[in-house]
């Protein structure tokens, strides 16, 4: 373990009588910075925003490829139509998405947090325009301590316009996903959005302007919940940025001349590492819970490393392990398979493969069989006893089919006046039937009957249980 | 409005909601007023189990401006909307009158789609296809409840498919049972028909109208008694549809078949009723599903 650091917050207090609890949050100057964890970053920015942005505006067939229609209740995924029923794939992918976080939190700490959660994303897109017309880091602090000017109006009027630009954009991809995205654009040319499709676009518009634009870090420190439990997956040998203080201390300049002998450690206590930190921290204080894992502190090190001419790594991704026994990188990936990451990845690829088998497994379509309540039972004018029952045919594809429907559980049990049932695509119909059987075929009372739907268009077939009532 | 019994507990709502938001004010105020001794390690200098201290974390101050934010919302809202026991708020909002608009609104956008039939006879739209989906979709949420699914109806409930009418089966009488309802009264009629042994004898005769098997001593002497009956059920005992008087001659036992049945309702009488349905659905609604109704009888039009 490190040597325990006794964090102080610096505080000023007003009046001298003491500190209050609460205070104001300073603003965060983030120092922009290149490196191997930047580079990531940003390809993961593309990654999730070309997907984001792009997938609306695909074409399945003669419809959106991706489209959740919340009136109609049928939700298309590329070639996938699922019905409310079909809930349990989206709770299942949310399993396997939180137990995802769970492995990869326990192997390297918080990668999501730093690369790829949207709160980091957009942070990362909305500080990109800001440095292009603000400046880098002293630029901003410089223009915001300054006098009001006509340079810094204009600035900012920009900044913001192209921030809600972006924002506004994000909120009508975000509802392209609710209403076709095509049919949406030529409401809003029109100006005929609904009232509710208005307030959504807006809704998540300036829910993205606020917190890029001006929560950013506050949103991981206050709000995330993610960010609190997560430290339940952290053990020494979890992937942390870290700063290597073993090596880097005391820290302080380095002597200029050749022949005396250092003193000092690595660390020449630039305090680039505290600029570029998108949260405000000093990573040199060790672990701390607002470190939201992003690696702009190792990056900037690296050059400046470089620059002073001293081996990369004083602030790199170790674990706590590592520092302490001082191991090298094969003997902390030696370590990366221990119990917990062993569970973890057992349980998700477990579930991994009972969600993709049970998707393929799926019939296209599905049948709910509902015995009316009103009529127990009756004799007809054949001689025979029936009952009545309202099946309903799910279409889960996206051509039309005739369903094939016969029934089977009692001696000469047979569907009065079945034809084929025509179901339209990705459309649903109730069909009422009747089922006959000779009298005396059974005991009286309640027999169990199957219904056997054929779907002759793929082959498949569902089986779906119910009961026939015999009288006294 | 209030669902409360006594006014005590509109009272009782109320300042248990006011007083939790004036505590919530209060509790702001008296902790941004609150300075902590100074300190060194950042402590609020409480220490617990010897050696736990509390570490100040301040909360920002958006996160404050947050909270007056909503004390202020909750204000306005009890204003507005109805939250402080008994009082309605300025908006006087019910989630009746809300569900009310958005039948009203779900009516009007439907308007569109049955404009095309209010312009069509009942006799067309019963053959019109979509026409006959939406009556389908109609009579399954409103009408299979008692009549069945299949419209084929159980004892007290009559079938709708059989061709055989109570009030009648042109769509313009079916329009009629939908929109207003029907009343179906069989008075109790021992008493003018005579003794238990006179009722046994009408029921025999009456079983022999339509050809049931019967006793033919007791319908012969139970034939002169049905004068108590002709008022209604006529003469012929075919019916008065204006009456809604059932015709006896065929073979619909709607209330049940047999001398057991046929006596208890003469003894007993019967109340039968089809609840109205004007208020409940639109005039265009009716008018498709009479027709869908009219069409379950008219075969030539059924099978979809």
């Amino acid at each position: 373990m490190l040597k325990p650091v006794r964090k102080v917050i610096d505080i000023q207090p007003v009046d001298g009588s003491g500190a209050s609890l609460y205070a104001p949050s300073p603003k965060i100057y983030p120092r922009s910075v290149q490196g191997r964890f930047a580079m990531w970053r940003w390809t993961l920015v593309w990654l999730t925003q070309l997907v984001f942005y792009g997938l609306p505006w695909l074409e399945w067939g003669q419809r959106q490829a991706v489209l959740f229609d919340l009136g109609a209740r049928r939700f298309y995924i590329f070639g996938l139509v699922l019905y409310p029923q079909d809930f349990i794939y989206l709770t299942g992918l949310l399993v396997i998405s939180a137990l995802s976080l769970f492995l990869f939190t326990a192997v390297a700490g918080r990668l999501w947090c730093g690369y790829a959660c949207p709160q980091t994303v957009y942070s990362e897109i909305f500080m990109w325009i800001e440095r292009k017309i603000e400046g880098d880091r002293s630029a901003r602090m410089r223009l915001d301590a300054g006098q009001f000017s006509l340079e810094m109006l204009v600035k900012k009027w920009y900044k913001h316009i192209i921030w809600l630009g972006v924002a506004m954009w994000t909120g009508f991809t975000f509802v392209g996903y609710f209403t076709p995205i095509k049919s949406l654009g030529m409401e809003f040319l029109q100006t005929r959005m609904s009232s509710w499709e208005v307030f959504w676009v807006f809704f998540y518009g300036f829910a993205t302007y606020g917190n890029a634009g001006f929560m950013r870090e506050q949103v991981c420190k206050y709000m995330c919940p993610y960010a609190r439990f997560q430290s339940a997956m952290f053990d020494a040998d979890t992937l942390i940025v870290t700063y290597d203080a073993q090596r880097g201390e005391p820290r302080g300049k380095h002597q200029t001349t050749a022949d005396v002998k250092r003193t000092t450690g690595d660390c020449i206590d630039c305090s680039l590492c505290v600029q570029v930190c998108p949260t405000g921290i000093d990573i040199r204080d060790g672990l701390q819970y607002e470190c939201i894992g992003c690696g702009a502190c190792a990056d900037v090190c690296d050059t400046v490393m470089d620059k002073v001419g001293m081996p990369r790594g004083l602030v790199r991704y170790a674990t706590q392990n590592a520092i302490k026994k001082g191991w090298n990188s094969a003997q902390i990936w030696g370590q990366v398979m221990r119990v917990r990451v062993w569970i973890y990845t057992g349980v998700l690829l477990a579930l991994v493969l009972a969600l993709s088998t049970s998707l393929a497994l799926r019939t296209p379509f599905r049948v709910d069989i509902v015995r009316d309540r009103t009529t127990l039972s009756r004799i007809t004018e054949y001689g025979t006893l029936q009952n009545v029952y309202r099946l309903q045919i799910m279409n889960a594809t996206e051509h039309s089919s005739d369903y094939q429907v016969s029934v089977r559980g009692l001696h000469g049990i047979e569907l009065r006046d079945m034809d084929p049932i025509h179901v339209e695509a990705a459309q649903a119909r109730w069909v009422v039937v009747h089922v006959d059987v000779p009298y005396g075929s059974g005991e009286p009372g309640s027999h169990k009957i199957w219904f056997d739907i054929d779907d002759p268009h793929s082959g498949q077939k569902v089986v779906e249980a119910s009961v026939f009532l015999i009288p006294r | 409005m209030s669902d409360f019994v006594h006014s005590f507990w509109s009272h009782y709502v109320t300042w248990i909601t006011l007083g939790g938001i004036l505590g919530c004010v209060l509790l702001l105020w008296v902790t941004s007023r609150k300075k902590l001794p100074d300190s060194v390690d950042n402590t609020t200098g409480h220490v617990w189990d010897e050696d736990l201290r509390e570490s100040n974390n301040p909360l920002p101050l958006w996160w404050v401006g947050l909270f007056v934010l909503t004390i202020v919302f909750s204000l306005f809202y009890l204003a507005f909307y109805p939250g402080l026991g008994n009082h309605e708020g300025r908006f006087a909002w019910t989630s009746v009158q809300q569900y009310e608009q958005e039948v009203t609104q779900a009516n009007a956008d439907l308007a569109p789609i049955y404009a095309r039939f209010d312009a069509m006879s009942a006799e067309q739209v019963a053959l019109d296809p979509q026409a006959r989906h939406i009556g389908e979709h109609l009579f399954l949420n409103n009408c299979a409840q008692c009549h069945g699914s299949d419209a084929r109806g159980t004892k007290g409930f009559p079938n709708l498919t059989d061709g055989d009418w109570l009030y009648g089966g042109s769509p313009d009488k079916i329009k009629e049972s939908i929109t207003l309802g029907r009343q179906g009264n069989m008075p109790p009629m021992a008493a003018a028909v005579g003794g238990a042994e006179d009722v046994k004898n009408l029921a025999h005769h009456v079983l022999s109208l339509s050809g049931s098997p019967n006793d033919s001593l007791r319908a012969a002497l139970g034939k002169p008694k049905f004068g108590a009956c002709a008022a209604c059920h006529g003469a012929d005992a075919k019916g008065n549809q204006a009456l809604g008087a059932p015709n006896l001659t065929d073979k619909v036992w709607l209330h049940g078949w047999g001398e057991e049945a046929i006596v208890s309702m003469v003894t007993k009488g019967k109340l039968n009723q089809m609840p109205a349905q004007e208020g409940r659905l639109t005039p265009s609604q009716i008018h498709v599903l009479s027709a869908y109704v009219w069409g379950l009888s008219n075969t030539s039009t059924q099978k979809p």
